[in-house]
């Protein structure tokens, strides 16, 4: 498809009814045989039994092992202590923080499709903000963990809060990691708050549609009462629109702030001013990244081509293309202030980044700059912005550069400080990488639990789509950026 | 298709709501209180004890000094609670066939220590020591509650660490300070409260609510006082509130 046909595609495709795309997008949800449709490959079908053959349980049943392994890693690491991972003098920070930076900042695509594309009237995120919603939700839920069981006692965590106690303390306000908590946790309430107010009129079609009566009173309640009059409308409107008021400042806070738990300090490599704008710019790189990995299998196996469209693809692409420029541009000013300081520690890093012969981490750099940089480029060709395998594979290598990153921030940084005899190697351990891996499962876990009980396209709003294009003449539904109504 | 919810299910709904809005305030309230609450800090609660031993006759009415039995108070961590062979200093003596001093006779026999109940007590990580206190001048009662007025021992202050703080916070306010005696040193003066009261001494107001339980409070026009006191006995207040000082 060339450049020009892009451009006139709809954003939706195919020709529907109201009804139509009720069943088609709810019914994921009411209708378990949706599930069973799509094939999983020959050589897994031999040893699953035909009720289970399908893409939803292989990734339901990966997700669960992998949830297990998070649960048995955090009883060994409660009943025996922090000691078990990896971290240790002089790197008191290891796959603890890198993965809570790797999770927080996949979180971040999810609250600008939903925030700040709403607030622009960026008619393409009505198909895939619900599921970057929730993907944000259990992103944030898989960062949490790992602050918390780092704090060695997470059954004392509300002590992290201001709260007026009988120790007669307070938290460290000066310090970047009590903001940490102020802002995850307020990034957490509101993404909540604004996926669950955005479920209420779909749950409402799906009280609607359901047989089972279990279902319709489940629904029925979530929905809160939910009639779908004009007032309740008008009242939907205002709370979507103040939600995203109050979520637009956190897609650029949140991040900043877990970048100033880094630039706050002195360690070389991290005392720089860039690291806000670049950690967000990565956050959101990280995210569509993370959506689009989501969205090729998942569009397939529930045959939603028509609402996820190629346009929808190739927007995303060209976000992460934007973004992934400024993360380029991110370590190309580390380099540059690193130079330009002329600081000896800094200087020392950049060399023990870079000089892949002589320092034990500069691999890791490399591996930063291939998966990031190299491999995302190709992005600028629009034949590859429409070739779903390539895209997913950027994606994912784009996932993994982006934990490279915090990998070479971290350990690097830590352990090779201003005193040669604070120098040292940071190894995780067997728990570290049953963690991480157990936080990707978790993931995997709550995500199909999420297209499986509740709808993972807004009905509503392509409905709403679906209205205003059918309803309008050719060039005006062309158009994206041209109001709602 | 039939209502799935009948009528009242919209007034259960507001009610839920409400709830669901209340209800955190009101149990974080409540867990408040129930941890403040003497139930939890034993404040207040006088405890069985082998013996029943009373500080109000003891110190007051017969004016022993507090040294005699709590003999670690000045030079160590722990105060001490007296042996057998204190007791039985006087208790050979006097009140040879009380029934009441039965478990003292019967250690004293056997050579046996007598396991007195454990009132004030610190969680491990926390680095108590009498002596410094004694040699800064903190009155006893002002950790221990009116001791002067107990017929049976019962904890004066909940020792939650806020109270502590306030104290390495603000030591001015909490010097005890003898104006009779003036020259002598802050550790003399701490008992010379005890026998202020023996004798029936005049007290100051200060002193009075001191001995009524109240925690001592240098009033503000005497606060420069205090911290003169301070300056003088050489609390260093920039160095009290670290950690370390009492976590080690």
């Amino acid at each position: 498809m060339s450049l020009k046909d892009m451009n006139k595609e709809k954003l939706v495709t195919g020709d529907w009814d109201y009804a139509g795309m009720d069943s088609q997008i709810g019914g994921v949800v009411l209708d378990p045989a949706r599930h069973m449709e799509a094939k999983v490959p020959p050589f897994l079908a031999k040893f699953m039994p035909e009720s289970v053959r399908s893409p939803w349980w292989v990734m339901f049943g990966i997700g669960f092992v992998f949830v297990n392994v998070l649960l048995l890693s955090i009883t060994i690491l409660v009943l025996t202590g922090i000691g078990v991972w990896g971290n240790n003098q002089p790197a008191g920070w290891g796959f603890d923080i890198i993965n809570f930076v790797w999770w927080i900042g996949i979180g971040h695509a999810g609250t600008l499709i939903s925030a700040v594309l709403l607030l622009l009237r960026q008619q393409w995120r009505n198909s895939i903000n619900r599921f970057a919603e929730a993907m944000t939700i259990f992103a944030v839920m898989c960062a949490g963990m790992y602050p918390l069981l780092h704090t060695g006692r997470p059954w004392v965590a509300y002590w992290l809060m201001p709260y007026p106690n009988v120790l007669g303390l307070w938290p460290q306000f000066r310090s970047p990691l009590v903001w940490d908590v102020f802002a995850v946790t307020t990034y957490m309430t509101v993404s909540i708050l604004f996926w669950y107010v955005g479920l209420v009129p779909d749950l409402a079609t799906l009280r609607d549609r359901a047989t089972n009566k279990f279902a319709r009173v489940a629904y029925g309640m979530a929905a809160l009462g939910w009639n779908g009059g004009s007032r309740a409308w008008h009242r939907y409107n205002h709370a979507s629109i103040m939600l995203a008021g109050l979520s637009t400042p956190l897609v650029l806070s949140v991040h900043s702030i877990v970048s100033f738990d880094f630039a706050m300090s002195i360690v070389p490599g991290w005392n720089t001013t860039i690291f806000p704008p670049y950690f967000v710019a990565g956050a959101v790189f990280a995210g569509f990244a993370m959506v689009i990995a989501l969205a090729i299998p998942i569009r397939k196996w529930y045959r939603l081509e028509d609402f996820i469209t190629m346009k929808h693809f190739d927007w995303m692409a060209k976000v992460m293309l934007a973004t992934g420029l400024i993360v380029a541009y991110g370590y190309a000013m580390e380099v540059f202030y690193a130079w330009y300081s002329g600081q000896p520690a800094e200087l020392a890093l950049l060399y023990n980044r870079g000089n892949l012969a002589n320092t034990p981490y500069s691999w890791a750099f490399y591996a930063l700059i291939l998966f990031n940089i190299a491999i995302p480029a190709f992005l600028w060709s629009p034949k590859v912005r429409q070739n779903l395998k390539a895209l997913f594979w950027i994606s994912m290598s784009i996932s993994v550069g982006m934990w490279f990153e915090r990998y070479v921030i971290i350990p690097l940084s830590l352990t090779r400080d201003y005193l040669p005899s604070s120098y040292g190697y940071y190894t995780p351990t067997i728990v570290d990488f049953g963690m991480f891996a157990g936080t990707i499962g978790f993931f995997i876990f709550m995500m199909f639990l999420f297209i499986r009980y509740l709808p993972m396209i807004n009905i509503f709003e392509m409905k709403e789509l679906w209205h205003h294009m059918s309803h309008h003449d050719h060039k005006e539904h062309e158009t994206v950026g041209g109001g709602k109504h | 298709m039939a209502q799935i919810f009948k009528p009242a299910m919209n007034t259960i709904c507001t009610l839920s709501l409400l709830g669901g809005a209340v209800a955190p305030f009101g149990i974080l309230f409540v867990g408040s209180r129930i941890t403040r609450s003497p139930h939890n800090t034993k404040v207040d609660n006088p405890l069985d004890q082998p013996i029943p031993f009373s500080h109000k006759h003891h110190a007051i009415e017969l004016a022993i000094d507090c040294r005699f039995c709590h003999t670690g108070v000045e030079k160590n961590a722990t105060a001490g609670v007296p042996t057998t062979e204190v007791c039985m200093t006087c208790h050979s003596q006097v009140w040879t066939n009380s029934p009441n001093l039965e478990a003292i006779r019967q250690g004293w026999e056997t050579n046996t220590p007598i396991q007195w109940n454990k009132v004030n007590t610190v969680p491990d990580f926390v680095y108590f020591d009498h002596s410094i206190h004694i040699a800064k001048g903190v009155n006893c009662n002002n950790c221990h509650g009116p001791v002067n007025k107990m017929p049976i021992t019962w904890k004066g202050r909940d020792f939650r660490m806020m109270w502590c703080v306030e104290c390495h916070e603000n030591p001015q306010k909490f010097l005890y300070k003898d104006d009779s005696h003036p020259g002598q040193s802050p550790r003399a003066q701490v008992f010379n409260f005890y026998k202020k009261l023996a004798t029936g001494a005049k007290l100051t107001p200060e002193e009075h609510e001191l001995a009524m339980g109240e925690v001592q409070k240098i009033p503000d026009d005497k606060v420069h006082e205090g911290y003169q006191n301070m300056k003088d006995r050489k609390v260093n207040v920039n160095q009290l509130k670290d950690c370390w000082v009492c976590h080690r």
